[in-house]
């Protein structure tokens, strides 16, 4: 599991993870935050529907992608949290299983 | 000149990039440093400021020799671009980036592109799932955010995955095991490059001192092995590894894969620089002559983003990349050009000495670069197997560009960063040639993914 | 040597579409293509199966496109039956958006034409910017409208081009990788030769894109086709909310989004030019504001083989009967009628089909 080890922690702020409230240092990008809270499955691969998360860290893989307030493939490594900010697992199914 | 017009454009803020900044400045030259990150630094210096005020001793003193640099560049003139994403670079010397979601143009007389480097693909059963990253992951988490995993598992090869085994273990974070990769005959092979190592005879004792700190610390060391993979369903929950013919289980929910870096090509390729095959280190490599010049005139590269020479190499070539840039649009003499670079090429000949050895010992093994198990997915965003594209060289793909086309594999989001290498290799494998002779995919802008929106809000320059 | 029924030259869509239905048509059939990294029009297709507008002014091309549209649900069946892929076919009608008044009001006049010189066979509907939004709810406010077709649908251009190579083998269809350096009439037969082999055939079918040019004279035809740069950007995969193709945007299977086009004069050159590129962005935008914030991850170009007047060249030579010239812009949309309709009629030994006589090169010495 992922845990914190600075003994200088920055203030806490609230991030909503499918709607649960989870309070993170303010200073850390989107993907650190959700894998200290213990969170690692970030989306649903198109093709197979694969759990993914992030990868690399350096945002070169693509992997971390994430819905952030309303948007689809947020590079999650990439992007700060602040406060009230709303994250959600991406889904984003192929047409034809759309259809089904 | 005119607000977005420069001097000097620079791409990447790591050694490389800042160390050109810094001397191109001190020169009067008027300096554009165009960076993704928050901070410069690169990701081998990532976050050292941040850092000082932290406790963090056991981050190593290469990692603090960085310090100097950065503020250097911080004193510097230098006008500094912090998350700015590069999507363009056309070959004449127009750079297009984006910041907070608006598209901006730039105009450089001289380009240097010092971009950095990336993970090598890891390409073995089970990479895919869910709670597998790479060593330089946890590099970064715990530069950037002081954030360890404990319980992993380690596997691979190369000076990084020794270093942040270092790091956790002085931190005193339990590691579940460490499997290490690198191929016995490696160590016999490497022998008759030792000579040229010895000018930095400093590195290689620190390695060794990781290795044995490692073996003391107690912490589960495995090595020599012939095989290893990841399992799980939905996400990870063991590492198997085949030793003496016997396959062993280590149950563990995280895994950091690493086999070494390579240079991040697509933006000196996306600007049409031209690239070579390195066979001692598997990779592709950007063409440079002796200043950093590539083959398209007024660009640059500096740094890993050509061949991976590590940090004080890429601050060396940064700056003789500078002072060629300078003498290039007449700020400097020619003559200044070869003097001032003197004590930087002395330095990057000693740092260059120890390549040989260190690029042939922990050059990863053949199976690890180019899988046998075909439902190892190769293209991680398409998520195309060996199997697919095994399928489609037998139907007469005798490319990475046709075999893009009959799979999908590299029109993801990544461009090929992850799958690139290991398809030029598959498929040189298959087709019984050189990589050399395969080649890369044909890379085209953006090179990082741009809205339509910034894309269309762009004025011309 | 080698014995071929027929050679084809050319291994893109038109080659393979007419190498399969050779194949399909009994005879031993050989195909050659191009090294890796050579100009690909194939490889450039937005993917639309395309029929209102074809041939406003010319109802021969309408009435070819529209015999070949009809035979594309069986074409893609029979292709998915025998290899497998799926092409991810769908004719459910396109839209061809009208951005302002003026083309709006051309727009219906050509439609009109179009339905009265197929004797009402061809049919569209003219919808404004209200009826627009009930079924593409998303559509950009400034949108005047669009003509619809019920004719109109798209493929997977990549994989149409895999399954025709793969079906293309399992007939016992032979391909070689390897540049065609000579083709000589010998009688009544033909000799193709690369730079290693020669192989005889007593047909050859020149389906190579540009190097019809250089191939042609040989056997006696012509086909004078100039380049025309058109750049397609690609998205990231969105949650699908666009289920017909259109003239400007398509979504494919898996959510990516294909924005085009531009038509460029710039030659050979397959590189991409940031202004053009703005203008499909922005064009986008109008149609589709909610793209506002959607990624591109790759911008590409490719080369249209294009005629001065557009239209395809269909010849049989008469100085070396056997050896025929095809050449289009339209791959995809004609795959159909050049797989089952050309093909079988070349491997019956004949002429072309009189309805394609017009399609002579010879329209062009004037």
């Amino acid at each position: 599991m992922f845990r914190s080890i600075n003994n200088n922690q920055s203030e806490l702020i609230t991030i909503y993870f499918e709607g649960k409230a989870l309070r993170v240092q303010k200073d850390l990008n989107v993907a650190t935050a959700l894998l200290e809270a213990g969170i690692s499955n970030f989306r649903e691969t198109t093709i197979k529907n694969e759990n993914r998360g992030p990868y690399c860290m350096m945002g070169v893989c693509f992997d971390c992608l994430i819905n952030i307030d309303g948007m689809d493939n947020q590079q999650s490594c990439m992007v700060k949290v602040s406060d009230g900010m709303k994250i959600n697992r991406q889904i984003t199914r192929n047409t034809s299983q759309d259809e089904q | 000149m005119s607000n977005n017009e420069y001097d000097i454009i620079i791409i990447g803020s790591g050694p490389a990039g800042i160390s050109a900044a810094t001397l191109a400045d001190h020169h009067k030259a008027r300096v554009l440093v165009l960076d993704e990150n928050c901070a410069p630094g690169g990701q081998l210096y990532r976050a050292i400021e941040k850092n000082q005020k932290n406790d963090n001793e056991w981050l190593g003193q290469s990692y603090q020799d960085g310090l100097p640099l950065v503020e250097a560049f911080r004193e510097s003139h230098v006008n500094y671009q912090r998350s700015a994403k590069v999507w363009h670079l056309s070959n004449d010397k127009v750079v297009h980036y984006s910041v907070n979601g608006k598209a901006y143009a730039a105009k450089g007389r001289q380009i240097l592109i010092a971009t950095g480097a990336q993970e090598r693909p890891f390409p073995i059963p089970g990479w895919t799932l869910n709670g597998v990253m790479s060593a330089g992951a946890a590099q970064i988490l715990l530069k950037e955010s002081g954030v360890v995993c404990e319980n992993a598992v380690f596997v691979g090869t190369g000076p990084l995955l020794y270093l942040i085994a270092h790091q956790y273990i002085s931190a005193g974070i339990a590691i579940k095991a460490i499997i290490d990769t690198t191929p016995r005959g490696n160590y016999l092979r490497a022998i008759k490059y030792v000579f040229g190592a010895l000018g930095s005879i400093k590195n290689i004792l620190q390695g060794w001192r990781w290795k044995r700190e490692i073996i003391r610390s107690g912490t589960l060391y495995i090595y020599n092995i012939s095989d290893v993979k990841i399992n799980g369903i939905n996400s990870v929950v063991s590492v198997e590894y085949c030793q003496k013919g016997k396959w062993k289980n280590i149950d563990c929910k995280y895994v950091f894969l690493h086999q070494g870096i390579t240079p991040e090509i697509n933006t000196s390729l996306s600007a049409g620089c031209n690239k070579s095959w390195n066979e001692r280190q598997a990779c592709w490599t950007i063409d440079i002559d002796q200043y950093g010049q590539s083959s398209v005139k007024g660009i640059s590269v500096a740094g890993d983003a050509s061949s991976i020479a590590g940090g004080v190499a890429a601050a060396q070539r940064g700056s003789i990349a500078a002072l060629n840039m300078l003498c290039n649009i007449d700020i400097i003499s020619s003559n200044n050009r070869e003097v001032f670079s003197k004590p930087f090429k002395r330095k990057l000949n000693a740092e260059m000495a120890a390549r040989p050895f260190i690029d042939t010992l922990f050059r990863p093994h053949s199976r690890y670069r180019v899988p046998t198990s075909s439902n190892t997915i190769i293209c991680r965003c398409e998520e195309v197997t060996l199997a697919q594209i095994q399928e489609s060289i037998a139907l007469g793909c005798k490319g990475p560009s046709q075999l893009k086309s009959f799979t999908r594999c590299g029109m993801g989001p990544c461009q090929g960063r992850l799958c690139g290498l290991s398809v030029s290799e598959i498929l040189a494998k298959e087709l019984r040639v050189s990589a050399k002779q395969i080649g890369y995919y044909k890379i085209r802008p953006p090179i990082k993914p741009v809205t339509l929106g910034e894309l269309a809000s762009l004025d011309e320059v | 040597m080698s014995n071929f029924d027929s050679v084809v030259v050319g291994g893109g869509l038109i080659g393979a579409s007419i190498a399969y239905g050779l194949a399909r048509s009994g005879q031993r059939v050989a195909m050659f293509d191009e090294v890796d990294n050579a100009i690909r029009a194939a490889r450039g297709n937005f993917g639309l199966i395309w029929v209102q507008g074809k041939g406003a002014n010319n109802p021969y091309y309408a009435t070819w496109t529209r015999q070949s549209a009809k035979q594309w649900p069986d074409f893609s069946r029979e292709l998915k039956e025998l290899t497998g892929i799926d092409l991810a076919f769908e004719q459910n009608g396109g839209f061809d958006f009208c951005l302002n008044e003026v083309e709006f009001a051309d727009r219906q006049i050509i439609m009109e034409k179009m339905t009265v010189d197929s004797d009402d066979e061809f049919s569209y509907e003219m919808l404004n910017n209200g009826q627009l939004k009930q079924v593409l709810p998303n559509i950009g406010p400034t949108v005047i409208g669009a003509s619809f077709s019920k004719w109109d649908g798209h493929v997977n251009p990549l994989y149409l081009l895999k399954a025709l190579h793969k079906a293309f083998k399992q007939l016992g269809g032979k391909l070689y990788i390897n540049p065609i350096t000579d083709l000589q009439h010998q009688g009544k037969a033909f000799q193709v030769s690369t730079a290693t082999t020669n192989y005889a055939c007593e047909k050859v079918i020149l389906a190579a894109g540009f190097s019809n040019k250089t191939l042609a004279p040989k056997v006696g035809l012509n086909v004078p086709v100039y380049p025309q740069r058109g750049e397609i950007l690609v998205t990231e995969k969105v949650k699908p909310f666009l289920h017909h193709p259109t003239g400007y945007v398509r979504q494919t299977q898996d959510g990516g989004l294909l924005l085009g086009d531009s038509h460029e004069d710039v030659g050979f050159d397959e590189g991409t030019n940031i202004n053009e590129i703005q203008q499909i962005a922005k064009r986008a935008i109008t149609i589709f504001p909610y793209l506002d914030s959607v990624k591109i991850i790759r911008a590409w170009s490719s080369l249209r083989i294009l005629t001065r007047d557009g239209l395809p060249i269909y010849d049989h030579s008469e100085s070396c009967p056997g050896a025929y010239a095809l050449s289009s812009h339209s791959g995809v949309t004609l795959a159909a009628v050049h797989a089952l309709d050309v093909a079988s009629c070349i491997a019956k030994g004949d002429s072309l089909s009189p309805s394609l006589t017009c399609f002579s090169a010879k329209r062009f010495d004037v």
